[in-house]
Parts: C-alpha cells; sequence; structure tokens
C-alpha cells in the first residue's frame, strides 16, 4: 500500500502515539485543579506551549491550544472581525482559493456587513504581494492568506504579505495547516501577527491544533466558559492530545531539511513522470510548492474513478472532482487558478510522505498511466478530443 | 461501510458492453463535461429487439457502473420493454447507490432513451 494523501491526514508517529498513551494514564488531572494530579497535567501542558512556540518562534502565552486548525481559523478570523468592527472597519482581503474553514466564516462576515475582497492567485496559485498592497483600503481590518494551498501546494510570499500588512498597519493571519513543518516557519521574521495550525497534518493526533496571536492581538472567545487558555478557549485541555502535537511538532521540525531534500527529489521525479503521459498538466507552481504535493489534470476522465482504480492498485489519493466530495462544483482550488470544469473534474492530488522510495514513485507514475489509458479508452470526451469533434484544452 | 455497493464496484472493476458498435441504428449520448459526467449508448436493433447494446462513459465508479448495469438489463430484450427502463430499476440491480449518485442512474435511463429515440427518428418507427 503507498499512502498517498498526507495533505488529507498523516498517520501518527510512534512519538506521537508513546507521549499520548503514557499521559493518558500518568496525566490524566485537571490541570486546573490545585493537587499534584491536576499540577502535574498543568505542568505537561505549560511545557507543550513552550514546544509549540519555541518551533514558529513565538513565546508560550502566545499559543492558544484549539480542537484544529479550522477552529484555529475561525476564532482568527472572527476575533480579527470584532477588533476591526469597533472600529469601524470592516473590510477583509483574502483569497478565492483559501481553506473553507476561512472561506466559509468569510461568508458568514459578509451577511453580517463585512466587506470582503478575495484577490486572484494567478495561473501558478500564487499571489502578488503588490496586489494585496494595492487592495488595502482605509477600513481594511485584516488580511488572511493562507502559508501554502491544501490541494495544488503553492508557497504564498507570506513574508512580504506580512510586511506590507504591518506597514499598513493591518492584521496578518496565515493559515500555516499545510505548510507546518514543510518549509520554514518564524512568526516574527515572517511578520504573522496570527497563524493557524492543525496536529494531525504533522503525525500528530486529530482534534487537536494552535492557534498563534501575537500578544498584542485581542483575542475572541468562541467558546465561553472556564478560564482555560488564558480565558481565550474555555473547555478542560487535551492534555494528552495537546503533549502529543508538541512532540509530533518537534519531531518533525527537527526532520524538517532532512525530509524536504527527500521529498522535492521524489516530488520532482514524480512530476516529470506524469509529464509523460499526454494531455495532463501540472497544477500549481513547479518549484514554489510544497516539497511533498502533486497535482496533475488528466483530460477525458474524471477523477473519483481515477482515485478507485489507483485503490485497487493499492495507491491512495484524492482529487478535485466534484464527484468525490458529493458538490456540482470541482474544487475551488482548481477553478481559482483558471482550470475549466471539463479539465478540473480530471484532477489528482498525490501527497507523498517522507518514507516515500523511488520504487513507490515509479509503481505511482507506472500505475497512474495505465489507469488513464485505462479510462480513456471508453470515454466519449476522449473519443471526441481524439477525432477532433472538440478542441483539447491541455 | 464503503461508499459503494459489491454490485457496483464489481461493475466498475469489470464493465460489461464497453465500446461502439460501429453500424449502431441507435446512439444517445447525455450529460456533459462541465458537469463531469457524460454517457454514449449505442443500441443495435434488429426485430423490434436490442440485439447488441455499447456504452462509453465519462465520469465516476457509479456512473460507469450503471450504464454497465443499463446495458445488461435491455441486452436481448424488446424495445417496448427497453422504453420502459427506469433509473430506479438500474439503481436496484446495484443493490443501491448513495443519495447523491443517484444522478448516475437517471443518466443512464436518459442515455438509452436517447437513443431509442434516434432509433425511432433514422427508422421512423413507433415504440
Amino acid at each position: 500500500m503507498i499512502y498517498a494523501d498526507n495533505a488529507a491526514t498523516t498517520r501518527m508517529s510512534e512519538t506521537a502515539i508513546n507521549t499520548m498513551t503514557e499521559l493518558m494514564r500518568d496525566a490524566w488531572g485537571n490541570p486546573s485543579s490545585l493537587y499534584a494530579h491536576g499540577q502535574n497535567a498543568k505542568e505537561v501542558l505549560e511545557k507543550a506551549r513552550e514546544d509549540v512556540a519555541a518551533v514558529i518562534g513565538a513565546e508560550p502565552r502566545e499559543i492558544i491550544f484549539t480542537s484544529g486548525g479550522s477552529e484555529a481559523d475561525n476564532q482568527a478570523i472572527r476575533s480579527a472581525a470584532e477588533l476591526g468592527r469597533k472600529k469601524g472597519k470592516t473590510h477583509i482581503i483574502s483569497t478565492a482559493f483559501e481553506h473553507h474553514a476561512v472561506l466559509h466564516t468569510l461568508e458568514k462576515l459578509k451577511a453580517e456587513g463585512f466587506d470582503i475582497t478575495l484577490l486572484d492567485v494567478h495561473e501558478n496559485g500564487i499571489v502578488l504581494p503588490e496586489e494585496v498592497e494595492a487592495a488595502i483600503r482605509e477600513d481594511t481590518c485584516l488580511v488572511t492568506i493562507m502559508t501554502a494551498n491544501n490541494e495544488i501546494g503553492s508557497i504564498q510570499p507570506i513574508r512580504e504579505i506580512g510586511a506590507i500588512c504591518r506597514k499598513k498597519n493591518v492584521l496578518f493571519h496565515t493559515d500555516a495547516v499545510q505548510a507546518m513543518v514543510h518549509i520554514p516557519l518564524n512568526v516574527v521574521d515572517d511578520n504573522i501577527d496570527m497563524l493557524s495550525a492543525s496536529a494531525h497534518k504533522f503525525h500528530g493526533p486529530k482534534g487537536v491544533g494552535f492557534l498563534y496571536a501575537k500578544k498584542n492581538v485581542r483575542l475572541s472567545n468562541l467558546i465561553e466558559g472556564g478560564e482555560q487558555e488564558r480565558g481565550k478557549r474555555a473547555g478542560t485541555e487535551n492534555v494528552p492530545g495537546i503533549a502529543a502535537m508538541a512532540a509530533a511538532l518537534k519531531e518533525a521540525n527537527e526532520k524538517m531539511d532532512e525530509n524536504a531534500v527527500h521529498l522535492i527529489k521524489m516530488r520532482d521525479r514524480l512530476i516529470a513522470g506524469l509529464k509523460e503521459i499526454p494531455h495532463s498538466a501540472l497544477n500549481g507552481d513547479p518549484v514554489r510548492r510544497l516539497p511533498g504535493n502533486v497535482n496533475f489534470c488528466f483530460e477525458g476522465i474524471e477523477g473519483e474513478s481515477l482515485l478507485l482504480l489507483l485503490d485497487d492498485k493499492g495507491i491512495q489519493a484524492s482529487s478535485g472532482s466534484a464527484c468525490t466530495s458529493g458538490s456540482l462544483d470541482p474544487s475551488h482550488v482548481l477553478l481559482a487558478i483558471g482550470r475549466v470544469h471539463d479539465v478540473a473534474h480530471g484532477s489528482l492530488r498525490l501527497s507523498i510522505g517522507e518514507n516515500v522510495t523511488e520504487e513507490e514513485i515509479d509503481y505511482m507514475i507506472k500505475s497512474v498511466g495505465e489507469v488513464v489509458e485505462y479510462l480513456r479508452g471508453f470515454s466519449p470526451l476522449w473519443r471526441d478530443l481524439m477525432e477532433g469533434k472538440k478542441e483539447f484544452i491541455l | 461501510m464503503a461508499l459503494y455497493s459489491n454490485k457496483v464496484m464489481e461493475h466498475f472493476r469489470n464493465p460489461r458492453n464497453v465500446g461502439i458498435i460501429e453500424d449502431a441504428n441507435g446512439i444517445g449520448e447525455v450529460g456533459n463535461a462541465v458537469c463531469g459526467d457524460i454517457m454514449k449508448m449505442y443500441l443495435k436493433i434488429e426485430d423490434d429487439i436490442v440485439q447488441d447494446v455499447k456504452f462509453e462513459t465519462f465520469g465516476c465508479g457509479s456512473a460507469i457502473a450503471s450504464s454497465s448495469m443499463a446495458t445488461e438489463l435491455i441486452k436481448g430484450k424488446p424495445v417496448s420493454e427497453v422504453k420502459q427502463l427506469t433509473n430506479k430499476a438500474v439503481a436496484e440491480a446495484l443493490d443501491g447507490l448513495p443519495d447523491y449518485k443517484m444522478h448516475c442512474s437517471v443518466l443512464a435511463e436518459e442515455a438509452i432513451q436517447a437513443a431509442l429515440e434516434d432509433y425511432e427518428k433514422r427508422t421512423g418507427k413507433e415504440i
């Protein structure tokens, strides 16, 4: 079996599993309690906060533990909107290909009277800093742009965007769920005011994530209750999960450079191999992309049938086809980079893991080629293209 | 639970009656590339019987399985009976489809009906 869907989720590392199971036994006390059991759990929690903060160059008190990336995105955007509203600033800048945790929150804010600008991400899936600058107005309260895209892996110039936001005195949030531990991130150097991350994308447990918020950014609560997380996120802390996240993060961060060298080599081999398939195209920037991300469109076929047949060959991947999501439209990300519906339905994302081998890459190239050829063999769309009744797009 | 029934997967993995009929006398194509589903049915009708049927499909697993099952259901059947084929019959024969995939069985029904209409138009016969 080749698991090539690491952008969807990752397998928990042994370190994370061991940390979590040990702490479930040994640190089950409530961190808010004053007796030893509680204080022991509190210590574990605060050590995890220090470890997480250290990885991104933040101070421990700037880290809020959440249930994952979606919650962190929601809280960051809601908080900035609240701060803006108080000053009469109700304009937010983002992009058309953000994660739905961002886009759906922005839609809600729009219904509440906010003005939302979604910037073009161009054919290569990268926002231009000068277009961010040009979009900033007197009433802009937030710029929220992901660090790297979850489907096509394109890496955004967040440092430049952050610098522009600083200059213009606008808050900058970045959803770093996909980028964390794949590219270097430092909230100080990268001029980031708020950042979201999710543990299960870096071999940690599901249901845990964190929000970094610079200390001068006043957060609003999504969850009201007790005084946990400096009063910004109520609910007894998931101590074992949080500690497992910190352990996974630390481990993956230490191996980042080594992993990236291997992954980029494997990624580029996979891209070169898949490019040989006629009428195919890479989605996203070929260079400024996450080390483990490969995303292609194949003309004349549909993505779900491709995924099912690859699964039969032991390859687990994902697609931006409408049929895989239950909606009528293909991926909003592929549409945002200008892929038309016809070819967006035929997309394939292979997000490879650190342990992938050259043999596995070659097997994937061979298998994808075979399946695409087989499906094209009885596709009426492919027949029309081959007989010249329709024009090739790719 | 798996996304699809074993029957759907079996027809998807080993679709029956795939291809085209060069001398078909009824051809129907429905769906479009924008929606991500195109189904094309080729019928060879002789003596009011569907002597042969082939299909080509661009679409998801359940679209391919629905096409395959629909061809099995109509092969060798009198055209009057084929005209009565419903999407429900296709979906039932596949041991059901997920709700949001029911439209695949609808496409299969429509492709066959379109092919029958084409046959009527070509031959001037009314089924």
